[in-house]
């Protein structure tokens, strides 16, 4: 009853192509997004801010591009991680090189440095497919650690081979606090997420998943096989490029290329297969899963303990909090293959009928 | 007959809340961002087991500091730098008013650390890890590498291999951990090579270190006469079974002092006889203070170690020694800011500056050559820049040379200059260290 597009006429083609078609869908979004910019920065604590939150929309940044790639193309890959070492790096060297370079340009330089790198590593994409892919992508996350690792130019000779980042300044402000950081990285999280939202149904996100669906019959009707693999790996490392300098710039403040390690990149994979596969509320779902969940069990674990008198050290409840996690994981892959957004959509087509499913 | 007791009870109840009121106030709260699983587990084990039975120690031998009870809330990283960001964020509110130093023993994670410490006063210790040029404190205010640092250990090792029997045209390859950690004291043996005139190779090893035939081929064509080995969990092992596999003789290898615990050398069995490696601290349960612990802690049944057999390694006694230099800078910062009251992460600040432990002062803890004697200042950190020299048995860690200071004329500018483009590069402006008191 609430939630039924039924007397939504649409009168005009801007009305129709609108990017949430559905007025209930737009007051949602439009109420999501004045609880995070308006609610939240004044509720929620430093801890929350820096713990919580900027690690979120940063990993379900890169998550999204990653479901770019493997969600809607179809190109599984492992490399990540490595592109968002080549934002973290890119940005740095932008900042450090580029005399008074403003910040957002080193963040977008970093993205196209990142997908200039992404289409070299996606060559290999024309000619192998499915888990051969994957381990051509592995290949990337392989190469681009030991690089930034070998040449000493990318973290301008410091003897650690570890950067730090440098102040994010825009227009004359400093963004020093938890809540200036989470308010900057959620407006650019805000405008890719649309702006992903957006392509994945343009006629560039439709070739992707014609290319995903079945590349032979994509090339027959007309679509080339060269052109969007590459542009699915291009914009897909863009995401992540500009969520590894985030990484860098808003969250840690200071990085090493061990740190964008495989583990890394699987986790991304990870958040997207609980998530959703082609879905960008997946990419958020599904970071929130990965990243808050064992936040949430360290925090419970012992507090449970505590009440039944358990005595519980420290070691035992991480070692309980993967057993859970891994559980729960397995849990969610067999009830809802599909992932985190399938469960939404399920909800909303239930809503559409409530309360008279009959 | 209820009527009589309720207000009684009341009362009780009321002075059991004040005087819980009034121990809480004097209560000195440890932030323990600890690992005790993961890849390193078996390492942060001993050493946070080492830091919690000292402070439990202080807490049972003499009931706090002044009467200050030392309280501690443990997170586990598992070495994981962002979860290392999460513990800090996490245990930062309680930290903020009362705080021991913070030991992350993870270089990574120290990294990350570096700036929001300082930005929310809370001191940072790294003893034996983390960003070198912290020396600086005119750079670094808040972080101190205590006790010496990767360099003046590189030096100090360089110093020690002379002393055998000079070094020039002597050929030395530096077999490291390819990661911040293992590139280190890169700098440092280049300059030392420059100044004592031996060949250096660098040979980096990819983490996490269980593969290296390959690089000891190369150490087998190259011939060194000496190895320097900078490696870190499994790769300490793989390396001692490695180089009797190529037969290179392991009297003639010397590694940092993340590869000279019993964790390294026990799984490497045979093949580490002979090795040697840099410490600051002394393995072993004949020191008076360890011996102590034992019996008063484990005596209570109170002891942090699930293997009891662990103490006295040399690990447990890098905690101990840990804890031994956080409770002395918060003895100092009471002395000055009010004795049995707990002190905040800036007065812990001024003391961790102006710690002063004399060889008296270690012989009264008990802890005399359990690590050196140190000086901190505005300008130096470090305070001490010592280690010793130790050598595995076949069954234990037994040390072969006093206490060795590294080259401090020839690495401390070198420190300077890091912290010096550090501060550009951040825009920070460094402290005047004269004015500092």
């Amino acid at each position: 009853m609430l939630y039924r597009e039924a007397g939504q006429f649409k009168s005009s083609y801007a009305a129709d192509q609108q990017l949430f078609p559905i007025l209930q869908d737009r007051v949602g979004v439009l109420l999501l997004l004045a609880v995070a910019f308006g609610v939240v920065p004044l509720v929620a604590g430093e801890y929350w801010f820096s713990a919580i939150l900027i690690p979120f929309l940063i990993f379900s940044l890169a998550a999204l591009g990653l479901n770019i790639l493997t969600g809607y193309a179809g190109q599984l890959s492992l490399g990540s991680a490595a592109f968002m070492a080549v934002g973290a790096y890119a940005a740095y060297n932008f900042q450090l090189r580029v005399d008074g370079i403003p910040i957002l340009l080193s963040f977008i330089g970093a993205g196209l440095t990142a997908a200039g790198v992404g289409i070299v590593f996606g060559l290999p994409s024309l000619w192998i497919k499915g888990f051969y892919l994957a381990v051509a992508t592995l290949a990337a996350q392989f190469f681009i650690v030991w690089c930034l690792t070998k040449f000493p130019w990318f973290s301008n000779y410091s003897s650690s081979g570890v950067i730090s980042a440098q102040k994010v300044v825009i227009l004359g402000h400093t963004f020093a606090s938890p809540r200036e950081k989470y308010l900057l990285v959620l407006g650019i999280v805000t405008v890719l997420a649309l702006m992903a939202k957006n392509l994945v149904r343009s006629s560039t996100g439709r070739a992707w998943m014609a290319v995903r669906d079945m590349d032979v019959a994509a090339e027959v009707i007309g679509i080339r096989l060269l052109p969007t693999k590459l542009l699915a790996f291009a914009v897909s490392s863009f995401y992540c490029g500009v969520a590894g300098a985030l990484y860098a710039f808003c969250y840690l403040g200071s990085v090493e290329p061990d740190g964008f390690s495989l583990d890394m990149s699987f986790r991304i994979l990870f958040m997207i297969i609980i998530g959703g596969m082609g879905s960008i509320l997946g990419s958020f779902l599904g970071a929130a899963f990965i990243l808050l969940l064992p936040i949430l069990l360290d925090i419970v674990l012992p507090w449970l303990a505590g009440l039944f008198g358990l005595p519980f050290s420290n070691a035992t409840v991480s070692h309980i909090q993967i057993l859970v996690f891994g559980t729960l994981i397995m849990f969610f892959l067999i009830v809802e293959p599909h992932g985190l957004a399938r469960l939404w959509q399920i909800g909303k087509e239930k809503l559409r009928l409530w309360p008279f499913p009959h | 007959m209820f009527a009589y007791r309720k207000p009684l009870l009341l009362t009780g109840v009321a002075l059991t809340l004040l005087a819980q009121g009034a121990l809480a106030a004097e209560e000195q709260f440890f932030p323990l961002v600890s690992y005790r699983v993961g890849p390193y587990g078996a390492n942060g084990q001993s050493f946070y087991g080492g830091f919690v039975d000292y402070l439990n120690y202080v807490n049972l031998k003499e009931g706090g500091i002044n009467g200050v009870k030392l309280v501690w809330e443990e997170c586990e990283t598992e070495y994981n730098n962002a979860k290392g960001v999460e513990c800090y964020e996490r245990l930062k509110a309680k930290a903020k008013v009362s705080t021991g130093p913070l030991h992350v023993m993870s270089t990574g994670i120290s990294y990350a650390l570096i700036d929001k410490s300082a930005e929310d006063k809370l001191p940072l210790t790294m003893m034996g890890y983390g960003r070198t040029d912290a020396v600086d404190g005119s750079v670094f205010p808040y972080a101190f590498p205590l006790v010496t640092t990767y360099q003046m250990q590189a030096s100090a090792i360089v110093k020690f291999l002379k002393g055998k029997g000079g070094l020039e045209g002597k050929k030395i390859v530096f077999l490291y951990h390819d990661s911040a950690y293992g590139k280190e004291p890169i700098v440092a043996l280049q300059e030392e090579a420059k100044l004592n005139k031996f060949n250096l190779t660098l040979i980096p090893v990819a983490h996490p270190g269980n593969e290296q035939s390959a690089q000891w081929l190369q150490i087998r064509q190259e011939n060194p006469d000496y190895v320097i080995f900078w490696g870190w969990g499994v790769m300490n092992q793989t390396a001692l079974k490695a180089a009797q596999k190529v037969g290179f003789s392991r009297d003639k290898m010397i590694g940092s002092w993340w590869a000279g615990s019993e964790e390294d050398t026990v799984p490497a069995g045979d093949a580490a006889k002979g090795y040697m490696s840099a410490t600051w601290n002394v393995a072993g349960t004949d020191v008076p203070l360890i011996a102590d612990i034992k019996k008063v802690v484990y005596g209570a049944g109170k002891g942090n170690m699930q293997d009891e057999a662990k103490v006295g390694t040399i690990l447990y006694n890098r905690g101990v020694s840990a804890a031994v230099l956080s409770v002395e800078a918060l003895r100092g910062a009471q002395a000055k800011y009010g004795k049995g009251k707990p002190v905040n992460g800036e007065q812990v600040r001024w003391a961790l500056e102006n710690l002063d432990i004399t060889d008296a002062r270690l012989k009264e803890i008990g802890a005399t050559d359990l690590l050196p004697p140190i000086k901190t200042s505005c300008a130096n950190h470090e305070g001490s820049g010592m280690v010793k020299i130790q050598q595995w048995d076949g069954a234990k860690w037994t040390p072969i040379s006093g206490w060795i200071e590294g080259n401090k004329d020839l690495i401390h500018p070198l420190f300077k200059a890091s912290a010096q483009q550090y501060a550009k590069e951040k825009s920070i402006a460094p402290i005047d260290c004269a004015k500092e008191s």
